[in-house]
């Protein structure tokens, strides 16, 4: 029998398995939108802005590893998504987004609603595909979603004519696509395998440099069971929190500009650095003349150019994290050395000393509600267990400081691009996808201001997020880059007019409070978690001088932080 | 250094755009560019000229394979290859000049294919450096008009880039 374009387009995703949908309609997808109104095995979630329908399927696809999709109409709708699709690209996520676009006679004529939508997200994605022919349809789809979800993840997007998805054609999904021109490197090779082991037993300052990669990968398991057989100290990325758990003791904290001491310095004077599926972000390395200069390194990604692009490594290999895991375990198996273990030893025993030093360390007895505070008594009160999403500011460093992840995909944030308006439609994503766990998104004044549209989504589909705003009546992360290297001239870092976000979020029929005192902290936290089918909107009233330390300034190397 | 490109790519109508636009993106390098249809029609292949330190190279040549378009990649530079470009001259030839341009054409076995009473148009063939030589030759008042192919190169011997 034959389907019409947007028939296909329903059966290919509930033949891929796709559960929700994320989109805005307009006229270039109407088609589509009356073939999934007359099914109902794909849930569509109707928000208030693409952008948020963007970062919602990029929380779901975080939370979940299976690809997030989303369906906006051609010209405006396209260009609200493209923050989001930026956003999912830089941190690699996979994700399927499907844009209408005018009739197929009509492009180039600078028709109603048209953009060159494939030209716009060139540059932010990993591929992406026009269709202009319905025959095409359903190999289409099914490449997009095999490119977003194979080895480096990343947003695909699928351009479709509107006359597409109102023609005829026989539809049939295919089961397997092959792409001559795609074909990623998943299995690491024998030899490199062998020379890292080899320099991995030599070592005396061992350090995992680990990032999002093992996420992306689910190889956290495969991770934690190398750390623990070597007692090597392991690190994370901003973007890797989770992989390893934070709470154990082989754990050294995050690295990079707001990392710890002790992972920094651990960095700074290893002798054999691994790194695994992370990117040497210049977040990260700080100033790369003084990046690690006593390291031999190892560095496994799937990505070939991520390795040696910022800085020259030694045994490069190229494969997928889990595999290469596996892999470089086999091998230690086979060779009968093993670390020097006095030498390990006293590695440890400086790192301890490091760590002595507490770094994070802050104002106990403040009056004012301090913002790492607020994050610990979170941490406490969800019993460490919640899914955590972030906006950007200091209230994500603090967050990732503070809030210790010891499962993979409940730290979700936007890394790569920095994207303030993600946090709270991300939540929204991961609530969908686990309705019944508890979901945080941990946000400030300025960024929750970039999509609070959502409010209203989450109304509609009763998502009981609790949004945790750490108040501080300033752009936080600017006020504090002007308070150390501009003499403290506050340009525009001021939020004047704030609304009253009780009565906002009560407006939009969820719950609001306001907490100044920090004796009020950990009871307003509880009773939000007890209010499960509720979102609750808790407005903390923070300090606001307070900086997030230790910090990298820019230009210096990684021992070079500035301390509390 | 110079670094000859020669890529095998879907020939698809937005390819050409993702490697311009991944050159332009990262602010690499590019001195010349050509692109054609292969004796495969599913199949365009482009010679790209660029230049850069060896970590610049080795980037471009993995972004290039990064692209999902790219189904084979080889830099002729590697190995012993021959590098072709065409170039046509419209030169100013009066009655005085027209058996130098003559002589000037057979010495670089260049062919006049256009002739009116004032001008000339000259083909050229060979590696960059020889055109360039020819251009230096000509007396620069007297040039109308240049137009170079750009680089194409095969390699030599039984090395090929084919699929
Ligand atoms: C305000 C702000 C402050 C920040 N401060 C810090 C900071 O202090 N410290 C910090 O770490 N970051 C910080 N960041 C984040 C930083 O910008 C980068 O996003 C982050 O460091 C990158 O993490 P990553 O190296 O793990 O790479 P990701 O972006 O997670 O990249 C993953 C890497 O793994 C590879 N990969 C993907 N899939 C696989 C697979 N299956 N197998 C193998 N490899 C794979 C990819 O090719 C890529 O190279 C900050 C961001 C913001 C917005
Ligand atoms: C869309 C966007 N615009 C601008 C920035 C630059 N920026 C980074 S952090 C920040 C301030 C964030 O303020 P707030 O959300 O209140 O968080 P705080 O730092 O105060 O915790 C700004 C403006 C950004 N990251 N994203
Ligand atoms: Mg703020």
């Amino acid at each position: 029998m034959e389907l019409t374009g947007a028939e296909i387009f329903v059966r290919c995703l509930q033949d891929e398995g796709v559960d929700l949908l994320f989109g805005y309609p307009g006229g270039a997808v109407l088609h589509i939108y009356d073939a999934l109104y007359q099914q109902d095995k794909v849930r569509h979630i109707l928000v208030r802005h693409e952008q948020a329908a963007t970062h919602a399927a990029d929380g779901y696809a975080r939370a979940t590893g299976r690809p997030g999709c989303v369906l906006v109409t051609s010209g405006p709708g396209a260009t609200n998504a493209v923050t989001g699709i930026a956003t999912a690209y830089m941190d690699s996520i996979p994700m399927v987004v499907f844009t209408g676009q005018v009739p197929t006679n009509l492009i180039g004529n600078d028709a109603f609603q048209e953009v060159d939508n494939i030209g716009i997200t060139r540059p932010c994605v990993k591929h992406n595909f026009l269709v202009k022919d319905v025959r095409d349809l359903a190999v289409t789809i099914k490449k997009a979603f095999y490119v977003a979800t194979t080895g480096r993840p990343g947003p695909v997007v699928v351009d479709i004519p509107k006359d597409v998805s109102a023609a005829r054609c026989e539809y049939s999904y295919p089961k397997k696509v092959r792409m001559r021109s795609y074909n990623p490197t998943v299995k690491g090779h024998a030899g490199q395998i062998k020379r890292a082991v080899d320099l991995m037993m030599q070592a005396r300052r061992p350090m995992l440099y680990t990032g999002g990669g093992v996420i992306l990968d689910n190889a956290s398991q495969q991770l934690t069971e190398l750390a623990r057989q070597l007692n090597f100290p392991i690190t994370n990325t901003l973007m890797g929190l989770g992989a390893y758990p934070a709470t154990d003791r082989q754990f050294v904290g995050m690295l990079g500009m707001h990392g710890t001491y002790e992972a920094n310095m651990a960095m700074h004077n290893c002798d054999v650095l691994i790194a695994i599926g992370a990117r040497f972000d210049d977040r990260v390395t700080g100033n790369i003349e003084k990046f690690c200069p006593t390291a031999k390194i190892i560095h496994i990604d799937v990505d070939p150019a991520s390795i040696s692009k910022n800085v020259k490594v030694d045994v490069p290999i190229v494969g997928s994290v889990g595999n290469v895991l596996e892999q470089l375990s086999k091998q230690i198996g086979a060779v009968k050395t093993r670390p020097d273990p006095e030498a390990l030893a006293a590695w440890w025993e400086q790192i301890e000393e490091w760590r002595g030093l507490d770094c994070l360390k802050y104002d106990r007895d403040s009056e004012l509600v301090k913002p790492q505070y607020v994050l610990e008594t979170l941490y406490k009160v969800t019993n460490g267990d919640a899914f955590v999403t972030s906006d950007v500011g200091q209230h994500q460093m603090w967050a990732a400081q503070f809030y210790k992840f010891d499962q993979p995909r409940r730290w979700i944030n936007s890394g790569g691009l920095g994207t303030m308006g993600f946090g709270f439609p991300a939540a929204m994503g991961v609530q969908l996808a686990y309705p019944d766990e508890t979901v945080c998104c941990i946000t400030g004044e300025g960024s929750i201001q970039m999509c609070i549209q959502e409010l209203s989504t989450c109304l509609q589909y009763g998502l009981p997020i609790k949004i945790i705003n750490l108040n501080n009546r300033y752009l936080g992360m600017v006020r504090q880059w002007q308070e150390f290297f501009y003499q403290k001239r506050y340009a525009m870092s001021y939020m004047e007019s704030l609304p009253n976000f009780v009565k906002l979020a009560e407006s939009y029929g969820h719950v609001g409070m306001q907490i100044d005192k920090p004796q009020d902290v950990e009871g307003a936290l509880k009773e939000a978690m007890q209010l499960k089918d509720r979102l609750v909107f808790l407005d903390f009233i923070t300090d606001q001088n307070e900086n997030v330390y230790p910090m990298i300034p820019a230009g210096a190397g990684q021992n070079e932080m500035i301390l509390i | 250094m110079r670094h000859i490109i020669s890529i095998l790519m879907e020939n698809e109508a937005g390819a050409l755009s993702r490697v311009a636009g991944l050159f332009s993106a990262r602010a690499y390098n590019i001195e010349s560019l050509t692109v054609a249809a292969t004796e495969d029609p599913s199949l365009s292949r482009m010679t790209i000229v660029t230049s850069g330190t060896d970590e610049i190279i080795e980037q471009i040549i993995k972004q290039l394979n990064k692209l999902v378009d790219v189904v084979r990649l080889m830099d002729m530079t590697d190995g012993p290859h021959i590098e072709r470009e065409m170039m046509m001259v419209k030169v100013r030839a009066e009655a005085g000049q027209r058996e130098e341009f003559k002589r000037l054409a057979d010495i670089f076995r260049g062919r006049i294919i256009d002739v009116t009473e004032s001008t000339y148009v000259i083909e050229l063939t060979g590696d960059s450096a020889k055109l360039d030589a020819f251009l230096q030759a000509v007396d620069t008042g007297k040039i109308i008009e240049v137009v170079r192919s750009g680089v194409s190169g095969i390699a030599r011997g039984e090395k090929a880039l084919t699929i």
